[in-house]
């Protein structure tokens, strides 16, 4: 029998995706220039796209963007870093041992269940508005997840790889280092990749909140002056940002995952 | 039974510390209030401050922002689900805006709607329709081929191949989708009312203890954050086993 191959509903689509996904924001685009041009809208509420555009421009061209992103990806960088470190930890540690867990869990899920914008004010009282708030702020965010996708990683590795091991007789860090966490990878980066996207977020959050540098006092300094171009112009090197690192973080994830296509 | 025990240790020993720290003098009490202070505090915004008021409108800026965002959400990601040509047109645009942390949209949300109630319900609604709209999508695209095939032969017509076919196939997903609607749409709530601090609230409270550096409300406001995201994310679970409860069958 041969197979009668159905046209498909894409052969249709006359135009290739890249062309139909730029009509929408064209469109857009032009609709928000005719109602900045038109006065349908005061500049107060809808400054022109062009606006926005020079507004970056003037932004980088002053330097001030790239201080400022290069701050809030430095806070980002140190507060995931250490919510990292110590959520591989946590999760390492009641991965392997149910006693842990039996201590610790219910503590922990106490701590998570706070989301991380309810934890800013009460820091803001403990440690100030300096730095630190910020690095604990973000290593919270990251905190979290790492730790509960870390815990679950390592769980559901096959107990047979861990008899292998043992056949091995290998050390409890060798059974660690070359068994465990190696077949625990996808789990455990899907928490770091989601953890820095948390990172990301609490970042805004807290720059909003209390900052006096960064991207997100770029916006509350916008909102100050009634700047909309700046805050929009601010807005979007957020999105950019945040979208570059969940890249970076899914381009490295492919490479720790090689080994598994081989 | 041992098991739970042990988990009590940690909370038990924390408090204990707590209560020697700050009655010892080892820690400022305005750093760290006692614990029974904090209670106090909680009696005295209940019986003379309104703190269950602030919890009500609190909790109903919530529902209603997120009622609204899920039925939307519901909306687009059917349509985006159904139609190719729609998910081409609008799908990329989406994912673009949706890069934007939430709370960075707060500012120009604030401008555009006002600092009062229809922007905070405005920003909770956005909260709640990115999930939605994402997992409805997904559930609605994952229906199996076969099957609307199956219902074409047997003349559905498109209404019901709509309703029986691809809405109970994309279920499970779009409960996951409502589930986390309803864990962002509260942690919107309070972050709506962090930044537009007009009108009464959890989150308007805990702002106001930061103000005047009263750490007992502060403490009082993030506990009664995590028990009611508890209990929101409790439910949600609940729900969401519910709806799909047929699969197992």
């Amino acid at each position: 029998m041969r197979a009668v191959s159905l046209p498909s509903p894409a052969a249709s689509l006359a135009f290739p995706p890249a062309v139909i996904a730029l009509l929408f924001p064209a469109f857009l685009l032009v609709m928000w220039s005719l109602a900045a041009r038109l006065g349908w809208l005061p500049p107060q509420i809808l400054p022109a796209p062009g606006e926005v555009g020079s507004a970056l421009v003037e932004l980088a061209r002053s330097g001030d963007l790239l201080h400022d992103t290069g701050i809030s990806l430095l806070r980002v960088v140190e507060g995931f870093a250490a919510g990292c470190a110590l959520g591989l930890l946590l999760g390492i540690a009641m991965g392997l041992s149910p006693t842990v867990e039996d201590y610790v869990r219910p503590l922990f899920t106490a701590f998570a269940q706070v989301p991380t914008l309810g934890w800013i004010p009460l820091l803001m009282l403990l440690v100030g508005i300096g730095e630190g708030l910020k690095i604990l702020v973000i290593a919270k965010a990251a905190f979290v997840p790492v730790t509960l996708n870390t815990l679950a990683g390592i769980r559901a590795v096959p107990s047979h790889y861990a008899e292998v091991g043992a056949l091995f007789r290998f050390s409890r860090w060798q059974m660690l280092s070359k068994v465990v966490l190696p077949a625990a990878v996808a789990p455990i980066f899907a928490g770091l990749r989601y953890g820095l996207t948390h990172s990301w977020n609490a970042l805004v959050a807290v720059e909003l909140l209390a900052s006096a540098e960064g991207l997100g006092y770029l916006l509350v300094w916008g909102r100050q002056m009634f700047w909309l171009d700046t805050m929009m112009a601010a807005m979007a090197v957020i999105g950019v940002v945040g979208f570059l690192l969940d890249r970076v973080m899914a381009a490295l994830e492919l490479r720790l995952q090689r080994w598994r296509l081989a | 039974m041992r098991r739970a025990l042990r988990g009590t240790v940690l909370p038990v020993a924390l408090l204990v510390v707590w209560e020697i720290a700050s009655h010892g003098g080892l820690v400022d009490p305005r750093i760290l209030p006692p614990i029974e202070r904090v209670a106090r505090t909680a009696i005295d915004q209940v019986a003379n401050h309104g703190l269950l008021g602030d919890l009500g409108f609190s909790l109903l800026r919530d529902m209603i922002g997120f009622a609204l965002g899920t039925l939307a959400g519901l909306a687009a990601g059917t349509v985006l689900g159904l139609s190719r040509i729609a998910d081409r047109l609008f799908m990329p645009t989406f994912n673009g805006l949706r890069q934007i942390a939430i709370l960075a949209w707060i500012p120009l949300i604030a401008i555009w709607f006002g600092m009062g109630e229809v922007a905070k319900i405005v920003f909770i609604m956005a909260a709640a329709f990115i999930p939605v709209v994402l997992n409805t999508h997904e559930g609605v695209r994952s229906a199996s081929a076969q099957l609307v095939e199956v219902a074409r032969t047997l003349t559905f017509t498109p209404w019901q191949i709509v309703t029986r076919l691809y809405l109970p196939a994309a279920l499970p997903s779009i409960a996951t989708g409502v589930h986390l609607a309803l864990i962002y749409a509260w942690v919107a709530s309070i972050g709506s009312e962090y930044f537009m601090t007009v009108g009464p609230g959890i989150g308007g409270m805990i702002i106001a203890g930061r103000e005047r550096f009263e750490m007992d409300l502060v403490m009082l406001g993030i506990l009664i954050l995590g028990l009611v995201g508890y209990l929101i994310n409790r439910s949600a679970s609940l729900l969401e086993a519910w709806l799909s409860r047929w699969q197992r069958a």
